[in-house]
Formats: C-alpha cells, structure tokens, sequence
C-alpha cells in the first residue's frame, strides 16, 4: 500500500519567522519525491509537519486524501527517518527493527521473523543480534530504514539519511535506496541538500530556499529548464552573467554582459531593457568561434590540466569577470595563460532568467 | 635531578600526612571497639574483647532507631528517585530564561543548612496541623513522615543531578522515531527513556538511600518524638563513654568496604565489557 | 502569556498527557510543599510570638520583630547595649566556616592536583575509593573518632607526654582543636572533587609549556592551574561553608563545653528553650547568612549556580 501526500497552501511559523511558506503540491503514490535546498532552508520542517511532529500554522497536509489535522505522530501511516538515524542503542539490531510491531502487539515469534526477512531485504542477515554499535554506518543506515520499513508505512519520509556517509558509501547508498524503493512500492519523501542525490534517485524534485518551493519538476526539468536564479544556480554548476536584455523574440533574449551581447532561451518571456541573468552551463561551453555569433572573447587566466579534461578560467578584456569550464577538446592543450581565447555556445541550451536570488557556495 | 627527587619525597611525604589523617582517627576508633577499656580508648590497650559487640546488639533503643532509619529510608528513595527524574526532564525541556530560575529553585534545598531545611519543615507542619486542629497522633506531628518529607527536600536535587548528567547524552531523537513507529508516550516513557537511564536510577536509589541514613542535621529537628540511627548514636556520642558506639563503627565500615568493594568489582567488569566492544568495533 | 500555554501545550504534546501530569505533580510538590512552604513558613514564624497552641490563630497571634531583637539586644532589661552571648557565637561561627574552609581548601588542593597530574588508570580509581571510604561513614561515628584520638587520655596525648613533650595531657577539645580538625575532616570530600573535576580538564600540555618556558612551580600554579580551577574551588569553598556553618553533629560531640556553635543555640530554642518562633529567627538568620556567602563567591569567582552545583 502506498499514498500520496498533499500540502495544501501549507505555512509553517516559528513566532515570527516563517519556516515554510504556502507550500502548495501533491506527491503521486508510489513516486521517489526529493526537496532539494540548502541547509536552514526549511526541509526538515516539511518533514515534521507531515508526520505530525509539527501543527501547520496555516493550511493541511493529506495522506491518502484524509487530513491529518490532529492526529498524533504514532497514528500517521508515515515512518521517519531521522537525520541522525535515532536508532535504540539499548536494543538488539532486529528488536530495532522489530520495535514497530512491539508496539502493535505482535506476538514474538512473529515479530522475530518480520525482522529476519526485512534483515534480508536490506541484505544484512545474521546480524540481528548485534548491537547497534557493532554495526558499520552503512549497515546502521540500512537498519534504520528497514525499521521504518517494518511497519508498512504508506509513505516513507527520509530526511538526508546519507548526509553522514563517506563518499563512496554514499554513492553506494544511492543506488541502494533506489532500489529499495522500487521494490517497496512505497512514497518515499527524501530530503537533502545534495543535488546529486536528488538528481539520481528521484521522481520529482521539489527546490526550496527559504522556506518557498522554487520549482518542481523531474530531475532533467529542472536542471534544463530552471524556472528561477536560485534553481539554475543551485542545481548543478552554472556561469551566470547579468546586463539588461538588448533585444528579445519569444524564443530568444539577448543579454548585454560583460562579455558583449549574449544570447540564450527565453522561457520566462523577457522583454528588451529587463534587467536579466543569462545561465551558461560549463558543459556547454566550446573553445572557438562556433557558427551561430554566440562568442565570447576573453584572456585566460589559468588552465588546469587533468588528464582526461582540461579546466579552464577565462576573465573579459578588462580582467573583472570570470568563467570556469572543463573541456576534453584537442584545441584546450594549445592554449596558454594570458594568450586569447574564444568561446562560444548554442544559444538553446543557454538560459536567460529575470534578475532575482542566486543560490550562495 | 635531585630537586625533582626532592619534590617527589615531599609530595608523597605530604600524601602520606594526608592518609594519615584520612584513616588515622578511624583505624584508632577500631582499635577501641576491641580493647577491655572501660572508656573508648585504642591507647593503652588492655586486652582483646568482643563484648562491645555483644552490648550492641542487646541495645533496643539502637536497634529501634535503625528500624526506623530504614524506614525513612526506603520512603525517601521511593519519593526522591521520581520527583528528582521529573525535575531534571523538565529541566531538559525549559527555555533559557525560564531554566536558570528553575535551576536556582531546585538547587536551593543543596546550598540551606540541612538544619534549616529540618526546621522549615517541622514549622511548616505543625502549624497546618494547628490550623487543620489536627490530634498529635496524625501525621502532622509524626516524626517518621516529617523526616521523609525533610530529607527529601533535599535528597530530590540530588537525584536530580545524578538524572540530569545522563540526560545530557540523551538523544531526544531516539524518542520521536518510537512515537513515529506508534509507540504511546507511556510506552516510550518505560521502553526508551528508562532503559536508557537505568545506571542513573541505580546511582540515584544508592545515593539517596545512603543520604537518607547518614542524615542527622535535618532528621534532628524532624523527628520529634521518634529515634533513628543517627540521633541515638548522637545521643550516645555526647555522653561519650561507651565503647560499644566503635564496635558498631566497626560493622558500619566492614558493610561499607564490602558494598563499595563490591561496587568497584562491577565497574571494573563493565569497562571490560565495553572495550571489549570497541574492540569487536574496531575489527569489523 | 501566550507564551505560557505555549509551553504547556508543546511540553504535554511531547511528553503525552499521563507524563506530564506525573512531571508537573511531582515538581510542583516539591517546590511548593517541600522547599518554597516551609521556608516561607518559617520566615513567618520567626515574626510571631511563642504561644501556647491554644492561643494560635487568636487575635494575639500577631506579627512582631520580637525575636529578631532578642538576637541583637537580648532579653529586656539587659544591661548591655546588645545581646553579645549570641552575636558572638553567631560570628564566631561564621568566622570559624570560613577559617575552616580556607583549611580545607589548603589541605585538599595539593592532593586534588597530585590526583590529576601523577596517577592514573586503576591507581586513580584505588586512590578515589580510599578517599571516599571515610565518607560512608556516619558523620556522627567519624566525629566520635575524633573524640577518642583528641581525649585526655587519647593516643595523641598519650605519645606527646610519653615522648615528654609536654608535661601534662592538653585539653584539645576545650581548645577547640579536635572541633576544627574534625570539621576539615568532615566535609573534605565536598572540597576535593571539584577541584579534582575543574583541574583534571586542564590540558596538561599548558603546564608542560609553561614549565618550558622556564616558570617556576608556584607560578604555574598562581597563573596556570587555579585560574582554570576557578569554578571547582568556588563550588568546593559554597558547600564547605555552607555544611561547616551549619554543622550540628560535630560541634555537639567535638565542641567545648564553654563555645558553642550557631546551630546549638537554634537547637537549643527548640529543645530546652521551647521557643519554637526564636529558634525560626535564629535559623532564618544563619540561613540569610548563607545566601550572602553563596552570591559573595559568586561575585568572587564570577560562576554561576549551575557551576557551583557541578
Ligand atoms: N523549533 C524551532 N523553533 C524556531 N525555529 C526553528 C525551529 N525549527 C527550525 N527552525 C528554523 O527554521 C528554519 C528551517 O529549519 P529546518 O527545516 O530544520 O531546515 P533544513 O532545511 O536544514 O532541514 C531554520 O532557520 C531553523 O532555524
Ligand atoms: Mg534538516
């Protein structure tokens, strides 16, 4: 069994700060939703208020079409995974996982043998009657999630369960969790400030930053089409340079920079004299003139040689902004600092965006 | 070279004056509770004798007072250990300014005079049972229940020490996941909370039943008509004759040495036990 | 106001309804019945005067400073200007508590730093057991302890006139003596541990540094290690005071016949003066005396209670 969740124009406040702000979506049964945000940005606050830890100051969260409006954290069909996994540090690993059931009056027998098969789906058999602390943190993390898992929640909520992972666990974990999810059936509400993760493991992906949802859409959505600064800054590397929009077509806008007129797609309809950003990917970025007069002109600062790419920093002919990108190009090995470089991009995969928030590194 | 040899002689010279001091009057008061004296004295020794002993165990009043000593003692740790454990989970839960009020009022019974704490309580209680005209065999005027209720005043902060210490580790967190997996808070109360403080509660009963029978500064004032352990003993040390007080000096300090000797043997197996833990840990 | 039912409504919301009432009950009795009542009580006890039990609550049961006057003028018709009996052992008890805990803190320094800096391992733990031992002790057995080692024909008289030292045994408890080395003894628990917790988080490296830079050892101390004892030794000197002053069982047992201690002259009201609401002001007093002691260290040391309390 699986349900959707649905924030209905759902606020949040501390006294007078507001954590979250009319957040307004609905997350189908079944799907690997993600909020992506940095951190203080108000996810785990999301989180809260759908298990129940937190009362809405305004709005309603509903599962399963019913709204949870005063019921009580252990009577929502939701499980939480916590931040710092919050595992019983007293109990054997499969009473962890066997504590739900505990709770609901399972015989033991029963419960013992719940624990095993959720031992085996997690690919940690025989380890039951090992303390939490004899565990490895990959292997803690995967107990927390089949405790979580054992009481059949209809969602499951994850509030940046990998954040205290070594990398390569990490990227292990990813792949794991995915597919945990897919053979659960389960809604799975992942929170984290790590677009990678977001942008591997989900469905959807809703983008927050101070406490207001950006932009929701799947992962190639928002990284091609970011629907505001803060998301083409935040989700993935981007080059961003702002000037006033010199002339604009539904298709197109070009922006005045500071490395000449530029040009790039205009989706959010742009007018000539906006003040605008145009968003420049590096991956998109070619040395040479190019065919469509999208060039820029510029000095190389430095070059970084890696083997397989080259890095590369340019600045403008008076030497104030700077543009990063990798290329694998034969050309990148001839170039030098303090030579010229010319740089140039297609304008459809660029992206100009009305002046507003950038995401801060 | 030679100075530091010098300051080591003069440290352990210093910490063998202090021993010395330490178990001295105690090694001597033992000697007596053995001595034919007359008069509890270790110096001059005049024989061997266990008829202090004997004496001891035939004093009623003595043996009275202990009962009662128990007692009070059982009833200060049933009322101590929870209201202690309360007061440090609400301390955990208040806000900053509201906290150091709080703290400074829970703290307060540890830095009055336990003779004022006995006092305030007798005064308090007689005069509502004046004002309830209640008869002197109530409650009142009951010198077991006063000294509970005295003692506890006290031995509640602390309990509520030894709670807030272990409460420090605590990881709220732990909580929450179990209300998410449905447990009631009664269940988690009992099934997270408790568990997690079990050495603490332990530490607390200790501590508070020891307090409770070591007490004389309060327990003089609150115990009217009644006797315990310690008032007895008072008693019998201001008229100061009598050699049978060393020999059940004697048996207090060979309960105490096998109790905190017993004490010790199981610290010492649970720090085997938790580094052979670590390193299990560290071999995986 | 708000604010207050905030609270109460997230503290029962986290800790369920049954919980909190048992928190709430629980802390509430205590404050109320157990600690802030009584007190209060008694401050009002002190303002009245001693009638019979007949005559409480009758329209001569009235307030009066009676017995706050007695302690500084004494009885009516005394020929002196003020009640010095009792102010001079109010004082000299005070001055005694401090005299005491300076002792104290004197003797039990250099061990608390010998514990932190040249043992460790199961050697500590074995040299922590033996200083607690004595303190499971009875206060009252330990200071009878005393008695024996300081009487006439106790073992110190005893080896000082065999050894002809003096001529005659000397009267150690008349002159006090055996009270204020039984009063070090008594509560020097309460003065090693702090120091021993506030000196042991010291990094040892500061002093090692401080060596090599060619400080001598009574300035490491002065500069290095005290300052970081700072809060131990204001936590240990409170709860010395605070239990030397009110101490009841040693100076009863130890004391002289002719010097009494405060807390004799209240104990003395209630039980062979049967002045219940004088021995109140007595006890009020001393307890007043207390708080200023406690909030001088405060000053003193800059710490706060919760230090104090460690
Ligand atoms: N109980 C609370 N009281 C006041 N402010 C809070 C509370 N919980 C969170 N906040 C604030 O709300 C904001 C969002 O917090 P949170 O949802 O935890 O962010 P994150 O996105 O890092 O999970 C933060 O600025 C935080 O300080
Ligand atoms: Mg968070």
């Amino acid at each position: 069994m699986s349900a959707d969740v649905e924030l209905d124009h759902l606020t949040i406040r501390f006294g007078n700060f507001v954590a979250l702000q009319d957040a307004n979506l609905r997350i189908p049964a079944g799907s690997f939703f993600s909020f992506l945000g940095p951190s203080g940005c108000g996810k785990t606050t999301i989180l809260r208020a759908i298990s129940g830890f937190l009362d809405p100051s305004e709005g309603h969260v509903r599962i399963g079409g019913e709204d949870m409006a005063g019921i009580p954290p252990n009577n929502r069909p939701t499980a939480l995974i916590f931040q710092n996994l919050a595992l019983f540090p007293l109990m054997k690993v499969w009473e962890n996982i066997a504590f739900g059931l505990e709770v609901r009056r399972v015989p033991k027998a029963q419960r013992r043998e719940r624990a095993q098969e959720l031992l085996e789906l997690i690919a940690l058999p025989n380890q039951g009657e090992k303390l939490v602390s004899e565990l490895s943190g990959g292997q803690r993390q995967r107990v927390a999630i089949a405790r979580a898992l054992a009481v059949e929640p209809e969602v499951l909520l994850l509030d940046e369960p990998l954040s205290a992972l070594d990398l390569k666990l990490r990227q292990h974990m990813r792949t794991e969790l995915r597919a945990i999810q897919q053979r659960v059936g389960i809604t799975f509400i992942y929170i984290t400030h790590d677009q990678g993760e977001a942008l591997i493991m989900s469905d959807q992906i809703a983008v927050m930053s101070q406490g207001v949802i950006q932009q929701i859409g799947s992962g190639p959505e928002i990284y091609e089409n970011p629907k505001t600064p803060f998301v083409a800054s935040f989700v993935g590397e981007n080059n961003a340079f702002t000037g006033r929009v010199a002339s604009a077509d539904a298709n197109h806008a070009a922006v005045e920079t500071h490395f000449g007129a530029l040009r790039g797609r205009n989706s959010a309809g742009l007018k000539t004299g906006d003040q605008a950003i145009l968003f420049v990917r590096p991956e998109i970025l070619q040395l040479g003139a190019g065919t469509q007069g999208n060039a820029l002109k510029s000095k190389v600062l430095a070059k970084e040689f890696e083997g397989f790419a080259s890095h590369i920093h340019l600045a403008n002919s008076q030497g104030e902004r700077h543009i990063s990108f990798s290329t694998s190009q034969e050309e990148a090995l001839n170039i030098s600092p303090g030579e010229e470089a010319t740089v140039h991009f297609s304008p459809d995969r660029a992206i100009a965006l009305p002046l507003g928030e950038l995401a801060h590194e | 070279m030679s100075s530091t040899a010098l300051t080591r002689m003069m440290t352990l010279f210093y910490v063998g004056l202090f021993f010395t001091y330490l178990f001295g009057p105690l090694v001597l008061m033992g000697i007596s509770a053995f001595n034919t004296e007359k008069y509890p004295t270790a110096i001059p020794y005049s024989g061997f004798t266990f008829e202090w002993f004997n004496k001891l165990f035939s004093d009623k009043d003595l043996v009275r007072g202990v009962l009662n000593s128990l007692i009070i003692g059982v009833g200060v740790v049933l009322l101590s250990v929870p209201i202690g454990l309360a007061a440090a989970i609400i301390m955990s839960q208040l806000h900053k300014r509201a906290r150091s009020i709080y703290y400074a009022v829970v703290l307060s019974p540890m830095l009055t005079p336990g003779v004022i704490i006995g006092i305030s309580t007798l005064v308090f209680w007689d005069r509502l049972g004046t004002a309830f005209d209640a008869d002197w065999d109530t409650f009142f005027y009951d010198g077991i229940f006063l000294s509970i209720l005295g003692q506890t005043s006290f031995i509640s902060t602390f309990c509520m020490l030894i709670f807030i210490a272990r409460l420090q580790r605590f990881d709220r967190a732990q909580e929450e996941a179990a209300l998410d997996l449905g447990a009631s808070h009664l269940r988690v109360f009992f099934r997270i909370l408790i568990p997690f403080l079990r050495p603490a509660v332990f530490a607390a009963i200790v501590l508070a039943f020891l307090t409770s029978f070591e007490n004389y500064n309060t327990t003089v004032f609150t115990i009217v008509s009644e006797s315990t352990l310690t008032t007895v003993l008072a008693g019998k040390v201001r008229l100061g004759t009598d050699p049978s007080i060393s020999a059940l000096a004697v048996l207090i300090i060979l309960i105490t040495l096998v109790g905190a000797t017993a004490i010790e043997l199981r610290k010492r197996a649970e720090e085997k036990r938790i580094a052979a833990q670590l390193a299990a840990e560290k071999g995986l | 106001m708000s604010k207050v039912s905030d609270f109460f409504a997230e503290f029962v919301r986290r800790n369920g309804a049954t919980i909190s009432v048992y928190l709430f009950t629980a802390v509430i009795f205590w404050i109320a019945v157990l600690i802030v009542l009584p007190q209060l009580y008694m401050l009002d006890f002190s303002f009245r005067f001693n009638l019979p039990p007949s005559k409480i609550g009758t329209e001569e049961d009235v307030h009066t400073l009676k017995n706050y006057k007695y302690l500084l003028f004494g009885a009516e018709g005394n020929p002196n200007a003020f009640n010095w009996l009792h102010l001079e052992v109010f004082f000299r008890t005070i001055w005694a508590a401090v005299l005491v805990t300076i002792l104290n803190l004197v003797i039990c320094y250099p061990v608390a730093y010998y514990m932190t800096q040249v043992i460790s391992g199961g050697k500590a733990r074995i040299f922590i057991l033996c200083l607690i031992l004595p303190f499971w002790i009875n206060e009252i057995l330990r200071a009878f302890a005393f008695r024996i080692l300081f009487g006439l024909n106790g073992p110190i008289n005893f080896a000082l006139v065999h050894l002809g030292i003096v001529p005659e045994p000397v009267e150690f408890i008349k002159a006090d003596i055996a009270l204020y080395t039984g009063l070090a003894y008594a509560y020097m628990l309460l003065m090693i541990f702090p120091l021993y917790n506030a000196i042991e988080s010291l990094d040892h490296n500061q002093i090692d540094a401080a060596r090599d830079l060619g400080s001598p050892w009574w300035r490491i101390h002065w500069r290095v290690v005290i300052p970081h004892a700072k809060p131990g030794i204001a936590s240990g000197c409170t709860m010395v005071f605070m239990l030397t002053a009110g101490a009841l069982a040693a100076p009863q047992i130890l004391g002289g016949p002719s010097s009494l201690w405060f807390t004799q002259v209240i104990y003395q009201w209630f039980y062979t003066g049967g002045n219940w609401p004088q021995g109140a002001a007595y006890a009020f007093v001393l307890l007043t005396a207390c708080i200023v002691f406690v909030l001088t260290m405060m000053r003193i040391f800059r710490v706060s209670l919760g230090e104090i309390a460690k």
